[in-house]
């Protein structure tokens, strides 16, 4: 067993970033261009073996910079214990490159952050949204989109909500 | 039908490109929709199968339909008010998921939960587990042809959905777990109503078992269905059943004991072949295994506080407050401001009834959560619903899909 404080820093130098524990849960920070290394090294090594993914999550962190983080949690099922990679991102920044490769259950995740902060993955083989539908406007997990609310829609409103959508606005008002 | 007609209604043909083979552009293979409103998809599920003859080429699911953005909608309330929002996030689990966002709370405050409580939570959860393998084993069951345990099922969650109004006053959205342990202390009832499921639940779990093997049809369309090996299934993220099946030992409850499970004797049963057949034969004997460990819990359920006196996060009794200054001061700010965590990011996950259910909380500091995200099992479980699928039958996708026990609340969230 080896422990990925040391082993990381050690194998990738100036890609990682930090080292932080909280309540006992380790958080290594990874340089978003190193991400798929570093993660095939903590999948392919002896000693770390962190072979499980158990989700790929962000959080919108406005007004810092850098704005977005992605969370990468994994898991080893030898030595049960768990990992947490952590990529910073900006937009304006090169898209972060995708682990769909190492691992098939990373689709939907990528697909769901991007649906909901518009963080592009380089490499997803499929990415479009996922949970909102396909001609929706903005990014709703972001901390700058409003709560909001739809109208219900009742047959006397009909017509005055359909000119609020957005196929409304593309075609002209009528649908 | 080509695709091209098929697309004109949903104006999604270039997104489908290259998801499906070039034989569906010239309509060699043919495109069928199924759901979003079909009774076999277990809620608004939506697939596309690109079909040849009887044969699934590719299947890709559609989801979104019950997306309600809760994520979105904790960020704007306190972390208190919020657990109402996750028992409606996987409905057949409700107490699971209380639990999951208490535990993660919990972490972050550093708040210590009171003996009695976290056995309550205990038996309380896995009553959940069996309430929710209940519904899916008489849902899935009707899906194949094993109509009658359908009603058999739904009269025995019923004595579990009265135990859940009797400690939490809701069948359903309970909301019992606070942070620090309980809403309030077990009723008295409360033992003898569980002690009731002890004793009759057993013989009806074999009867039902009885139903499902010793039915043709239900073999025919469970054994050899759904393959999956146990390296795609680490890879492709399966929890729960669904990876025990395919012969990994590997649970939460075990492996990361949260809530007290440590204290508890139990087995934990993996299938050998990875089908429909053995996932079914795991969750059998889940059942089994939960009403072990309930008996165990009401045996060593001790007296005490059900909840924690940390003033900081938890508020006080009804008692005090006519008595206590202190009482009312901590009253109004817990109720109205509500609590001030510290600042940092936990992720904490549970075995819920369909596999690894994690709770994701960042904290700024503010008493809303900065973002929560949860990590739901069947969301990633129905991922791999194409990997699953490819080569069966098109009545196979219904059994593949009632194996992998979706709950679209918790898949949407």
């Amino acid at each position: 067993m080896k422990d990925p404080q040391l082993v990381l820093p050690e194998a990738f130098g100036d890609a990682i970033e930090g080292i932080e524990t909280f309540r006992g849960q380790l958080t290594i920070y990874v340089a978003a261009s190193h991400i798929v290394e570093v993660a095939r090294f903590c999948r392919d090594t002896d000693g770390l073996r962190y072979v499980f993914l158990s989700e790929v999550m962000a959080a919108d962190y406005y007004p810092s910079v850098p704005r977005f983080g992605i969370s990468y949690q994994l898991y080893s099922m030898l030595y049960n214990r768990r990992l947490r990679l952590k990529v910073m991102w900006s937009e304006g920044d090169p898209d972060v490159p995708s682990v769909t490769e190492l691992w098939p259950a990373a689709n939907w995740h990528e697909r769901e952050v991007y649906d909901m902060f518009g963080i592009p993955f380089d490499g997803h083989p499929d990415l479009r949204r996922l949970l909102m539908p396909p001609d929706w406007e903005g990014h709703p997990l972001r901390k700058d989109y409003p709560l909001g609310y739809e109208t219900v829609q009742f047959s006397f409103n009909v017509d005055e909500i359909n000119k609020h959508k957005p196929y409304a606005r593309k075609n002209g008002d009528e649908r | 039908m080509t695709l091209e007609k098929f697309a004109n209604w949903e104006g999604t043909v270039d997104e489908l490109k290259g998801l499906v083979s070039e034989r569906a552009l010239t309509g060699e293979t043919m495109m069928l929709n199924m759901g979003p409103q079909h009774p076999s998809t277990h809620g608004v599920l939506r697939v596309l199968l690109e079909l040849e003859g009887e044969e699934v080429v590719n299947c890709i699911p559609d989801i979104g339909y019950l997306h309600t953005g809760i994520e979105k909608n904790m960020e704007y309330k306190t972390y208190e008010k919020s657990i109402v929002m996750t028992d409606r996030m996987d409905y057949l689990n409700p107490m699971g998921n209380n639990l999951v966002y208490c535990l993660a709370m919990e972490k972050l405050f550093e708040l210590d939960v009171p003996p009695r409580a976290q056995i309550a939570r205990v038996i309380l959860t896995e009553l959940t587990r069996i309430n929710s393998h209940l519904v899916w084993l008489g849902i899935g069951g009707l899906d194949l042809g094993v109509t009658s345990t359908m009603t058999y099922c739904f009269r025995e969650r019923e004595i579990l959905l009265d135990i859940f109004e009797l400690v939490s006053g809701q069948r359903m959205m309970s909301t019992y777990f606070r942070p620090g342990g309980l809403w309030r202390d077990l009723p008295d009832e409360f033992e003898a109503a569980v002690r009731h499921v002890l004793d009759t639940f057993p013989a009806k779990f074999d009867d039902y078992e009885n139903i499902f093997v010793g039915h043709p049809v239900f073999i025919d369309r469970t054994q050899g269905i759904g393959f999956i090996s146990a390296e795609d299934a680490i890879a492709y993220g399966l929890t729960g059943p669904m990876l025990r099946a395919s012969g990994i030992n590997w649970d939460i409850r075990k492996a990361e004991p949260y809530s007290s499970y440590d204290q508890f004797e139990f087995d934990v049963p993996t299938g050998q072949h990875g089908d429909v057949y053995d996932r079914y034969m795991v969750r059998f004997e889940e059942m089994r295994q939960s009403l072990r460990i309930i008996e165990q819990g009401l045996n060593m359920l001790p007296d005490g506080p059900f909840r924690s006196d940390n003033r900081k996060y938890v508020p006080p009794p009804r008692s005090e407050l006519g008595r206590s200054m202190e009482a009312v001061i901590h009253h109004f700010k817990l109720w109205t401001e509500g609590f001030r965590p510290p600042k940092g990011e936990v992720y904490v996950s549970t075995e819920s009834p369909r596999g690894e259910l994690g709770c994701y909380l960042v904290s700024d500091g503010s008493p809303n959560p900065w973002r929560v995200h949860f990590r739901t099992p069947t969301f990633t479980n129905l991922s791999a619903l194409a990997k699953l699928s490819k080569g069966y039958m098109i009545a196979d996708v219904v059994a593949i899909i009632g194996s992998i026990d979706i709950v679209l609340g918790d898949v949407d969230r």
